[in-house]
């Protein structure tokens, strides 16, 4: 059940084997938490708001750009997946941003890794800008004042496209939803231990067993993490009258080896299923409290596309990053002003049928100090081609200012 | 319920087929918005609804859906996501939920799930007083994919597939709607995903009719979501008879519209 507020308190837990009987009293529901009328009162949990399409209660990623991707945010009760970069920087920074927005706005936190000790997560949390009056982009370029008004408004040659609307380039919302971070400093150590923090370090909770079964470090995290959820209250069925918060769930690199699991080792992984069952468990928990969850995949590792394809559909939201580094491309100067490319793998129909797909394919993301934005990847025009054609005639010494080799060859062609 | 595809498929709250098993299928996409027309389309007819909501919780079809079984006892609803939590994270005091007893070891089979379906499409029979009477029970699976992605075996599901279609189609004369998603080309060679193109395969050959979703073959478009496939098998005498047609289609925030293959709002 999706952090509909309302439905809470007459969702109760249902017998096993349930058959569910709706009473009359469960269709006052709706989606809505705009609603003049409730028999429960809202609580409203700092640091979420209800979505504008469809009032689902959301919280932010830490990254503005992201969280526009996502449709004005992750919605509580969801995953998100993240597929890592080759090198694990760009998912390991979003996976930053998502925890230290957490400790901002005050949720508690649970960081599950069997790589890195979770603590090391932690101390490397960007610091926020908390005194920042940075605006976000506004959807409409705000006129200069005393710039004469016909050189904007009126396009003499390209006319034709004068009532198209203007490319919107960088993906930011109108209304402020979530903070900006300093990459460069991190987090002062007061403001990260005022958050409370439920940590999960693999090798601490199992000892490696050479006869496994099946794949015990997914469920010893599946109860681990119900455990917390019970014991801190996240649990929907807890009665109102607490005060409630959110759960922000961070899990580190599953499916890699040291989760002891074969997925990125083997064509044909032994427990292929161990990972889905895990996110399943996973959807469940999530669904029925008030937590949400950002999970990253080395996905690069796994051979199986169609395994990738079923891991995906139990995750929410999806979304796969590819960095530059390292590769031809980061030397491109088509690429030269961003740091990789972004792929929307899914986006969720949550409580509705309709999906809010995103505008664009092509997005490139790039990590400033201050911000981490996500963009519509635009590639300029071809320039060679037109300069050569200038250029024929003139002598191969001479060569256009963005010639590349393939131009001048051009002027040699007999 | 999505007034469109009744038209398509000629058929209307009030005068259906019986025993018929009606497969839902997508590649690459996802059908599950066809689901929800059925459920209301099956809910508005009056008959009794056997739901396994495995896919999504209870909370999210009923959003959809706000007329969600007004009456008393005509739905039936398996949450899958509720009752695993009591098998993958069992307690001590709590009662494991039979039905999904594979989750705790895959080769058992869904010979459990099988008998939840069976008990509450026969145990209906036995009415209580007062009780109204519903029309021809109905079971909706959303989706078979998920048991997939659980552990279990291609073999077993199909084996649960014409078990139920047995007890639902032939014995009881009810209808079925199963939602089976696969991943991958259809002529891709590499051996990724058996699974659920067999399964796919399989439940194509048993159904009546398959309603298959897909992409557009020329890329993404914001306006148009999709195409669909309705390929009817009927038999006409002794030789089986199969009739397809496309249709593209998009979902909205209740609903969805069809049409012909260009013939779009946003085209025209």
């Amino acid at each position: 059940m999706l952090h509909n507020i309302d439905v809470i308190s007459s969702n109760m837990a249902a017998p096993v084997n349930s058959v569910c009987k709706t009473s009359a009293d469960r269709l006052q529901v709706n989606c809505t938490s705009f609603q003049k009328k409730t028999r429960s009162k809202l609580i409203s949990i700092p640091g979420t708001r209800p979505s504008v399409q469809n009032g689902q209660l959301l919280v932010s990623t830490g990254v503005t750009s992201l969280d526009y991707l996502l449709g004005g945010g992750l919605a509580v009760g969801t995953v998100l997946l993240i597929e890592e970069d080759r090198f694990d920087s760009y998912s390991r920074m979003i996976l930053k941003y998502f925890l230290a927005e957490g400790v901002v706005c005050r949720h508690e936190l649970f960081v599950a890794t069997a790589q890195d000790n979770p603590d090391e997560i932690l101390q490397e949390l960007p610091a926020p800008i908390l005194d920042d009056v940075a605006v976000p982009k506004p959807v409409e370029q705000p006129r200069l004042t005393g710039e004469p008004q016909d050189i904007l408004d009126a396009m003499k040659i390209a006319w034709r496209y004068q009532n198209l609307p203007k490319v919107q380039s960088a993906l930011a919302s109108s209304s402020r939803f979530g903070h900006y971070y300093d990459v460069s400093k991190t987090m002062e150590v007061e403001i990260r231990q005022a958050a409370k923090c439920h940590r999960f370090y693999l090798p601490d909770h199992i000892t490696p067993s050479s006869a496994a079964h099946r794949v015990e470090s997914y469920s010893a995290l599946l109860k681990s993490l119900q455990e917390v959820i019970h014991r801190e209250g996240f649990d929907l069925a807890t009665p109102m009258s607490k005060s409630r918060n959110i759960l922000r769930v961070g899990l580190h690199s599953l499916g890699s080896a040291l989760w002891g699991d074969d997925l990125c080792c083997h064509d044909k992984p032994r427990h292929s299923h161990a990972l889905t069952t895990f996110l399943y468990g996973l959807r469940a928990l999530l669904r029925s409290s008030l937590s949400v969850a950002v999970v990253t995949l080395p996905s690069h590792l796994i051979q199986d596309r169609a395994l990738m394809g079923n891991i995906t559909r139990l995750c929410d939201n999806a979304i796969a990053l590819e960095s530059f580094k390292g590769s031809e491309r980061e030397t491109n100067p088509l690429y030269k002003d961003y740091h990789g490319l972004l792929y929307v793998r899914q986006v969720p129909h949550l409580n509705c049928l309709a999906r809010q797909l995103p505008d664009h394919k092509d997005l490139a993301f790039k990590l400033k100090r201050k911000q981490f934005t996500i963009e519509r990847l635009h590639l300029p025009p071809d320039l060679s081609e037109t300069v050569s054609r200038v250029s024929r005639g003139e002598p191969v010494g001479v060569a256009s200012a963005c010639g590349s080799s393939a131009s001048g060859t051009k002027n040699l062609d007999f | 319920m999505f007034t469109e595809l009744n038209s398509i498929l000629n058929t209307s709250p009030d005068s259906y087929t019986r025993g018929e098993f009606i497969l839902v299928s997508d590649r690459q996409s996802d059908a599950s918005f066809l689901i929800h027309h059925f459920l209301s389309f099956y809910l508005r007819a009056r008959c009794k609804v056997c739901f396994l909501g495995l896919a999504q919780s209870f909370c999210h079809y009923s959003a959809v859906s706000q007329r969600l079984a007004k009456e008393k006892g005509q739905l039936v609803f398996f949450e899958g996501l509720k009752e695993c939590l009591s098998v993958l994270t069992p307690k001590e005091n709590n009662v494991e939920s039979e039905a999904m007893n594979f989750l705790r070891d895959p080769p058992v089979g869904l010979r459990s799930l099988y008998e939840f379906v069976r008990s509450s499409v026969i145990g209906s029979d036995n009415m209580e007083e007062g009780a109204e009477q519903w029309g021809p029970s109905v079971l909706l699976v959303d989706d078979l994919s998920v048991l997939l992605s659980l552990g279990v075996d291609v073999g077993a599901v199909l084996d649960f597939s014409h078990y139920c279609r047995a007890l639902v189609c032939s014995q009881v004369q009810g209808n079925m709607v199963m939602l089976v998603r696969c991943n991958g080309e259809e002529d891709d060679d590499d051996d990724g995903d058996i699974g659920s193109d067999v399964l796919l395969k399989g439940l194509t050959h048993q159904c009546n009719l398959n309603l298959h979703v897909q992409g557009l073959p020329t890329g993404y478009c914001k306006d148009i979501h999709g195409q669909m496939e309705v390929c009817w098998k009927r038999r006409q005498g002794d030789a089986p008879h199969m009739q397809k047609n496309l249709f593209q289609y998009k979902v909205y925030d209740k609903g969805a519209s069809f049409f012909a293959r260009g013939t779009s709002s946003a085209v025209l």
